[in-house]
């Protein structure tokens, strides 16, 4: 019975021949001397839950930015959507279809949950400023129309008891739920979450948990997630990739990455 | 209304008052709820399509007359279609709390012999399933909300739209329906509402349709309520409250019941809707004054001084001029002026408005808590009854308030006071038995009608009922005073800072307490004097909290001082519990009250060393149950306070007594 009920939440299960949402090849990037990450590949297929983990300082939150653009990595090529590019800036990354959560909450603190979720629909308003200031006729039925999607992430993440509160009055886990809830504004196709669950108590981590799945189930969004709860990890995700020092040392399904030695060692130490 | 009245032999079962309400108010609301943020209403048409495709649906999967049907979830009109979907049928609603594991549910289910349910959302049918491999009568399990439940393909669980679909196909069977509910009499079990019960197992109380009628028709007479009242629905639907509030009453007045967006956001949905008619335990009245209270804190100096100068102002006359006595010309215009500034705003915060009747029933509420909210202008009241009586016991009548009683006997019902003191009473509303349990129902209900309430009262000088405690509950200390527990855990309740309290004393030399303290409350306390604090068991620890609390238990003490009967029931000790009392691990029921028994085995330890004056701090370990089923474990070290008593004036009772 249960097993009946819990298949349904991996992805490739309904998906037997994944196509390739993102392709990374030979990334390598460095600030001065330091090598953040070294000659990584790796893919992330449509409508998968991808997990990047690594212990601290592994690059993980590196490899995020260049993902959406925010770093430029000196060597290699990243795919998008069958589009190839060296580099490119977040602006572009938004426009086609790539929203994301920051580590340490990054919302606008005194204003209210819904004007932030709004604000993650910024980039498909198209009346200009005059319009929106006039709040009146073609804005104003822009603005229905945004707000009613608004409203249905509002419903989704179950956070219509704050609508008007500001975000800076909010405890932590609900901060980071009206993070998530801006991305999901953008309606994007590959949400990158960072660390959606640091800081969490059990309670919130299910629930937020409940709500990635359920992202990924029923808007259908790649999901790309750096965590440390292992035990979130493993539930959660299709396939995890691995990094240590910059360098990819795992890569695969949670049962396989959870029994290779280069991840034990790496997460627990080796004696030298 | 009047034709409600009128008509009300015709009219005998809630289906049927469903198709009166059809045709009479037919485009008149009877249901809203909040659909994007913006409130969708239903109408009384419009409710009854939506409750019969449903019941066609409920035939085409099988549902007989007398089958018990459970619904879980949180208040939504399509549960309380569901209830009375199941009924048109002669099918048996059993409303189950929403937030019980799946042990306790299980139980209910199985000793009710549930075949169907229908239930909110997943985390209800994750419950279901776990209870269904283990109790294999339960059929079908029909959900509301569709969300991370598209791809459970399992057998016999099926989307509420899709029943109804089932019975919109059904062509011509419109008739067929009628018929079924023509087919309803007030005898018919209308409804199990299992009692959370303080001791034991839940209890299942049968009420019939009649009964249900009798109550909604009962309390719209005592209140004058018609179709043109709103309220708003957010108790518990497995509490007879809820019930016959939320829903025989509505049936029956015709009136539109608000169904809020999430639990969290009631009081906001309250003031949109602006109830005309609340129904609520004491502990929301308490919230919203604490609230006030800690918001006013946070005020400017002016706004504060207002707001005491005016709320002495309504204290000194408000509570006549909403009885209707006379009140001297300054004292009227102070009170206007004051209503402008300071009440009109206030009441609408709390959403009450355009309140004509409030309620508070369940527990004793605070004599300041309800002389507050009547000095505001609002007609707060004080109800007396229980699940065996569908609610209606007595009722204070307008004009006849006394905040220490419950007033005076419901139309139609009869009271009695039994030798041993406790209350009894016959109506037309009683329950017919406890369902599966035949030795409950003998001991409850007499032979000719009268039920044991269980509460030990009296009846005063001016015919209103006053309850003074739970029969059983009421012990003596070795010496032989009267110990009351309730009546002194209440007065230490009614400090906002103090959130629950259990006191014992029967069969010791003197009484103790344990205590919890008031998160919201105290939290704020602790945010204006920079107490820095991680955990409730850190802030309830905290030196300064045990002396804010040390004045509470001594204040409550000096009351107990002057009343002779309880004189000697002071609290000698008290500590305050490193964990709040919780529904989950079983102390408290769902409804709030305290499982006394359990408290006291669970905690024995921290009793022992109560009554132990050698101790001042006891250790203890107690295991917990998180929301999710799991367990863990909480260890603390709990101080323990001795307290001064007051001493009793004799001679000031004889006076009193002359």
């Amino acid at each position: 019975m249960n097993v009946a009920v819990k298949t349904p939440k991996t992805a490739t299960d309904r998906k037997p021949a994944p196509e390739v949402m993102l392709d990374i090849k030979n990334i390598t990037l460095s600030f001065g001397g330091v090598h953040a990450i070294k000659d990584v590949s790796f893919n992330i297929h449509m409508g998968e839950i991808r997990a990047i983990i690594g212990p601290n300082g592994a690059g993980k939150t590196s490899m995020l930015n260049v993902i959406n653009g925010f770093y430029h990595p000196q060597v290699g090529e990243i795919t998008f959507k069958g589009e190839t590019r060296a580099a490119m800036r977040p602006y572009v990354a938004a426009t086609q279809g790539i929203a994301r959560t920051f580590q340490n909450v990054a919302l606008f603190k005194g204003m209210s949950t819904l004007d932030n979720i709004m604000s993650g629909r910024t980039l498909k308003m198209h009346k200009n400023f005059f319009w929106q200031m006039l709040r009146y006729g073609p804005a104003m039925a822009e603005e229905v129309e945004h707000r009613e999607r608004v409203e249905e992430i509002i419903d989704f993440l179950e956070i219509q008891h704050i609508r008007r509160t500001p975000v800076g009055r909010l405890p932590y886990g609900l901060q980071k739920r009206v993070e998530l809830a801006r991305a999901l504004a953008m309606e994007p196709e590959l949400l990158l979450l960072d660390e959606p669950m640091a800081g969490m108590n059990l309670e919130e981590k299910e629930d937020m948990s409940r709500f990635i799945l359920d992202v990924n189930d029923q808007f259908g969004t790649t999901i790309a997630l750096i965590e440390h709860d292992m035990g979130v990890v493993m539930d959660l995700s299709t396939r995890i990739v691995v990094l240590d020092h910059g360098e990819k040392i795992a890569d695969g399904t949670p049962d396989e990455v959870s029994s290779n030695q280069d991840v034990i060692d790496a997460y627990l130490g080796v004696a030298h | 209304m009047a034709a409600g009245a009128r008509q009300a032999s015709a009219y005998d079962t809630i289906p049927k008052l469903l198709l009166r309400n059809a045709k009479q108010f037919a485009e008149r609301p009877a249901m809203r709820e909040k659909y994007l943020g913006i409130w969708q209403a239903t109408s009384w048409a419009g409710t009854l399509q939506e409750v019969r495709s449903l019941a066609l649906g409920l035939t085409e999967l099988g549902l007989k007359r007398g089958d018990k049907v459970a619904v879980v979830g949180d208040n939504r009109p399509r549960l309380y279609w569901a209830i009375c979907a199941v009924q048109s049928l002669g099918g048996i609603p059993v409303p189950v709390y929403q937030d019980s594991v799946a042990e306790e549910m299980g139980y209910v289910l199985d000793h009710a012999g549930v075949k169907f349910a229908i239930v909110e959302n997943q985390e209800q049918v994750d419950k279901l399933l776990e209870i269904r491999e283990t109790y294999k009568g339960l059929k079908d399990i029909i959900f509301d909300e569709v969300r991370g439940l598209q791809n459970y393909n399992v057998k016999g669980v099926r989307s509420y739209d899709s029943v109804q679909e089932l019975g919109r196909d059904n062509n011509g069977s419109e008739q067929t329906w009628a018929d079924e509910v023509g087919k309803g009499s007030p005898d018919d079990t209308a409804i199990i509402l299992y009692t959370s019960g303080t001791t034991g197992r839940p209890k299942g109380v049968i009420l019939t349709q009649g009964a249900c009628v009798w109550a909604a028709e009962t309390a719209a007479k005592f209140d004058k309520l018609n179709e043109n009242e709103e309220v708003i629905a957010y108790l518990p639907m497995a509490w007879v409250g809820d019930h016959v509030f939320s829903y025989a009453q509505s049936y029956y007045s015709g009136y539109c019941v608000n169904c809020p967006e999430r639990p969290e956001t009631v009081i906001d949905d309250r003031r949109e809707i602006g109830t005309t008619y609340v129904f609520a335990p004491p502990r929301v009245y308490e919230n919203l004054i604490t609230r006030t209270m800690v918001s006013m804190e946070d005020a400017s100096a002016i706004k504060k001084k207002m707001f005491e100068y005016f709320i002495g102002v309504a204290r000194d006359h408000g509570e006549d001029i909403l009885n209707g006595k006379p009140v001297a010309f300054m004292g009227r215009l102070k009170y206007w002026l004051g209503n402008l500034l300071v009440y009109g705003p206030l009441k609408n915060r709390y959403g009450l408005s355009k309140v004509r009747v409030g309620y508070t029933a369940g527990e004793a509420i605070g004599p300041e808590i309800f002389k507050y909210y009547r000095s505001l202008g609002i007609n707060l009241k004080q109800l007396y009854g229980q699940t065996e009586a569908a609610v209606y016991i007595t009722g204070q009548p307008d004009g006849e308030i006394y905040p220490d009683t419950v007033g005076t006997p419901m139309d139609g019902v009869e009271i009695k006071i039994a030798d041993s003191g406790e209350v009894m009473y016959r109506s037309p509303g009683i329950f017919t038995e406890y369902y599966k349990n035949k030795a409950s129902t003998a001991d409850t209900r007499t032979k000719d009608g009268w039920v044991h309430s269980g509460d030990a009262g009296f009846i005063d000088e001016n015919g209103h009922l006053k309850i003074i405690d739970r029969a059983k509950d009421v012990g003596r200390l070795k010496d032989g005073t009267l110990f009351p527990p309730k009546y002194i855990e209440n007065k230490l309740k009614f400090f906002p800072n103090i959130k629950e309290a259990v006191a014992f004393g029967h069969g010791r030399d003197s009484v103790t307490a344990f205590i919890n303290i008031d998160l919201t409350s105290v939290g704020s306390w602790a945010e204006r004097n920079n107490v820095i604090y991680a955990s409730y068991q850190e802030l309830a620890a905290h030196p300064d909290v045990y002396n804010m609390i040390e004045a509470h238990v001594d204040a409550v003490n000096r009351e107990l001082s002057q009343e002779e009967r309880v004189a000697g029931a002071q609290i000698s000790r008290f500590l305050i519990l490193h964990k709040e009392l919780d529904p989950d691990d079983g102390e408290i029921t769902r409804t709030a009250k305290v499982r006394r028994s359990l408290v006291m085995e669970r905690y024995a330890v921290l009793i022992d060393a109560l009554y132990d004056k050698k101790k001042s701090r006891q250790k203890i370990k107690t295991e917990v149950t998180f929301e999710d089923g799991r367990r863990g474990v909480i260890e603390g070290d709990v101080e323990i306070r001795d307290m001064k008593l007051h001493a009793i004036d004799k001679m000031s009772f004889k006076e009193a007594a002359e």
